[in-house]
Order: structure tokens, then sequence, then C-alpha cells
């Protein structure tokens, strides 16, 4: 079942950056790439918890503040130690300018 | 001794008396610096990166070769002398920063000066890896860093040891010979994750089969040009890092979670940084580890202000550390309190009391 949320303004995020988002108790991070495109994925980082707003995005990497972990924002997939499991990653729309994801 | 025969200080181990809860890592303090500016110091870049590393590896190269063409002659020693350093010493500080993978903005070349400067460090890749990991989420938090140089109460000589690498030196080497054999002690297994251990064993065997080839091949030569050329420097050479890295964390407070109480930054000549990474920045490596090496003294232009102030020297760092650790071989509660040094205008250090004598997991 599909749950479409506004979560921001395209604009609110910068190319190559991100952002958190908080709906309820659970929490996001959504991404611009360097192509334009958008993405969202759990906002705590899957190896303690930290939450990756203050992390570093490069290319299409987040790097987790405290480790210095990284996952594919696209996929979710785990690519530098310390982080071994995966982000889970959610669908991500634009329409009328706003960024919207599916949380289910 | 206390009356349960409990000695009166803490247990270090990681699975003992005091190996409790660590922190969680959102608990520890760090100062706002706006985003954008964070964003612009995070940045990894590889020329600065290329520099430093390309003038490391020649320096290396020159003065390795200056042992050569000197050997035999009294010239050999100040030759040694300064291979060893930059071999050594300046290996280690590398290490730890290719560790946190934010020296080059090519990944391939992080990685390839991160077994480089591990093999010519004497430090598995992987656990120490894993080791510094668990050093970041609860650093000198008793039971939980594997890292602590100094627990309470501290041997001085150990500082003399190390100059010459012979107390951690021969913990690598112990290490080394346990993890080529696929071994780990209690401790390792509680920071080194199963999909790493048997990275960690092959790579044990690599340095290993390199430091026996070395020592074949002096046995051959019947010279000990080869061990002094390689696997010795990490021994004869590491102690001017030894040195500088004593002032990260000794005599100050243990398992608060603010490292502006727990480290220590010092202001150091261009010389010692070079070799030390500009390490001396200390608390501001541990409050924002993804700042590359190259972009800590920004980092500490920015929180400067709310942070106790930095040491301006090296020997005046020395001058408090030393006497503190002597205090605490007869009072193991002593500790250098830098709290009351926070300015007036910076944010109060998060209150916190961790609970004591909890059993090991």
């Amino acid at each position: 079942m599909t749950n479409w949320t506004r979560a921001c303004a395209c604009d609110d995020i910068e190319t190559e950056d991100h952002i958190r988002y908080d709906n309820s108790d659970r929490t996001f991070a959504i991404y611009r790439s360097p192509e334009d495109e958008f993405y969202c994925t759990d906002g705590l980082c899957t190896h303690e918890e930290v939450h990756l707003e203050d992390g570093l995005v490069i290319d299409h990497l987040i790097e987790c503040p405290m480790h210095n972990g990284q996952f594919d924002y696209r996929t979710g997939e785990a690519k530098r130690s310390p982080v071994c499991v995966n982000l889970k990653t959610y669908p991500v729309k634009v329409e009328g300018g706003d960024v919207f994801i599916d949380i289910g | 001794m206390t009356k349960d025969n409990t000695p009166p200080w803490r247990d270090y181990s990681l699975t003992g008396r005091d190996s409790g809860p660590s922190f969680a890592p959102k608990q520890w303090y760090s100062t706002p610096v706006p985003r954008k500016r964070m964003k612009e110091l995070m940045k990894r870049r590889d020329v600065p990166a290329l520099i430093d590393y390309g003038i490391w590896l020649g320096l290396v190269l020159a003065t390795g070769a200056l042992v050569v063409l000197t050997w035999g002659t009294w010239w050999a020693v100040p030759s040694i002398i300064l291979y060893g350093v930059f071999y050594g010493s300046c290996a280690d500080s590398r290490w730890h920063e290719c560790c946190h993978g934010t020296v080059f903005k090519t990944p391939w070349l992080n990685t390839a000066a991160y077994q480089l400067a591990s093999f010519m460090s004497l430090k598995n890749p992987y656990l120490w890896r894993w080791s510094h990991t668990r050093h970041h989420t609860d650093t000198v938090i008793v039971g939980k860093d594997p890292e602590i140089a100094f627990p309470r109460p501290p041997y001085p000589l150990n500082i003399l040891w190390n100059m010459l690498h012979l107390q951690s030196g021969w913990n690598e080497l112990k290490k080394m010979f346990w993890l080529a054999a696929g071994r780990l002690t209690k401790d390792q297994k509680t920071f080194l994750i199963e999909a790493d251990r048997s990275k960690a064993f092959w790579a044990s065997r690599v340095h290993l089969a390199i430091l026996a080839m070395t020592f074949v091949l002096a046995m051959v030569l019947q010279s000990w040009l080869p061990i002094v050329l390689i696997g010795g420097p990490t021994f004869y050479g590491s102690w001017l890092h030894h040195l500088l890295a004593s002032l990260q964390h000794a005599g100050l407070a243990e398992d608060v979670p603010d490292h502006r109480l727990n480290s220590r930054t010092v202001y150091m000549n261009r010389f010692f940084r070079f070799v030390y990474s500009n390490m001396n920045y200390h608390v501001e490596h541990h409050m924002y580890p993804m700042v590359p090496f190259y972009n800590l003294p920004a980092l500490h232009e920015e929180i400067k202000g709310d942070c106790p102030p930095a040491y301006p020297g090296t020997l005046a760092a020395f001058r408090e550390m030393l006497p503190a650790i002597l205090i605490q071989r007869r009072d193991p509660f002593y500790f250098v309190d830098r709290k009351p040094l926070l300015p007036e205008a910076a944010n109060p250090s998060p209150e916190y009391t961790r609970p004591t004598a909890i059993a090991a997991e």
C-alpha cells in the first residue's frame, strides 16, 4: 500500500546534499544527487544509529558522521566499513516542486 | 585494596567488571558549526593529500637511500635516525588518517595508503579499523575503549619503553602471530566483526611473510641493513609519534561524553604537525572525525571559542600531562579537570554519571 507523504520542497535541498525529515516517530534522510535526482533512506546509520543528517554526501554516497561508514543512498547498499547492514530505501517522486516519499 | 579484594581502580579490559553500557554516540557533545561551513570543512581533496603523502614517501625513499649509501660509516647514524622518523612515526599517523577514510577524494588512493601505512606501523588493518571505530564510539570510556594508552594507575615508564616501541610494538608482534594463526582474544572478539576476521588473519600472514623474507635476506647477506630498512624502523623510529600521541588523552577525565574534557589540542611546530598529520588538533578530530587532517586548523578556528584554551606548545602540554600521570600512580582517581577552563560563552558540558560496577555482558 502506498502512502505518499510530502517531505519538503525541492529547493530545500542543495545539489549533492541531504536533509533530515521526521514523520511521527520515524526519521528519514532525503538526498539530492549531483544529477538533481531525489532519493530517500532511513535516517539512522545501521551501525550505531547515529543520524545521517550531519554526514557528508559525496556523489552517490552518504558518509556517516560518527565512524565514516558509507552507503550508496540510491540503493541503500553498505559500501565501506564499519557499516555492514544496508540502509532501507523508500520510493520518491517529485510533483509541483515538492518531494514526496512513500513511507508505506 | 578494598574489603572485597577488589582493586580500588577500574577494570580496563573490554569484558571485565567495568565493561558496562557505552555512551550512545548521540550523547557526545559537539560544538555547533553551520552546515554550510561543515560541508566545506569535510570536503576531501586529492591535491593536498597527494602533496603530503608525496613528500612523506619521497622523504622515506630519500633517507632510505642515504642509509644504504652511508651504511658502514658514522654518517649512517643520522641517516637511520631520519629514516626511522619518516618511516616509523609518519606511518603511524598516516595509518590513522587513512583508517578514517578522509584523506583522499579518490577511494583507492586511501585504501592503498592505508594498507601501506598499516604494514609500516605493523598494525593489522582490519583489527585496528574496528578497534579505532570503538575508540571513537567510546573515547576514554573505561571498559569500552580498547585504545586507552594510560589506564590508571598509569605506568610512566611505558612512555620510555615506547620510545623504542617496545611495549606497543611487542604487543603488535604478538597480535600478528596470533592473528596469523587464526586466533582472537576475548577482547578482540568484542569489536572485530565476523565478516572481517578472515581478512584480518590474512593481512597478518602477509605482514609476517614480508618480515620473514626481510629476516632471511639479512641472514643471507649477513647484514642488518634489510632489517634496518624494513620492519626495524617501526621500533627505532616511532618514538616521535609515541611522544606526541601520548598527549592525546593522558591525565584527563575518563567517562565523560565531551571531547573538550578528555582530549588535548596542542599548538605544535610545522615539523611535528607534518609527522603527526595535524593530530595535535585532537579535540577537533574527535568531535568531527569526518574532517580531513588538512582542514583541522580551520575547524579549530571555528570551534575554539567553545573549547578550553589550546595548549600553547608541546612542552606546555607535557608540563601538565607528566605530573598528572605521576600523581595518578598514587591516586588513580586524580585527573586534570578541563571543565573550569571552558570559556564563559561556551556551551556547558553535558552532565552524565556512568553506572558503576556493571557486570560483563
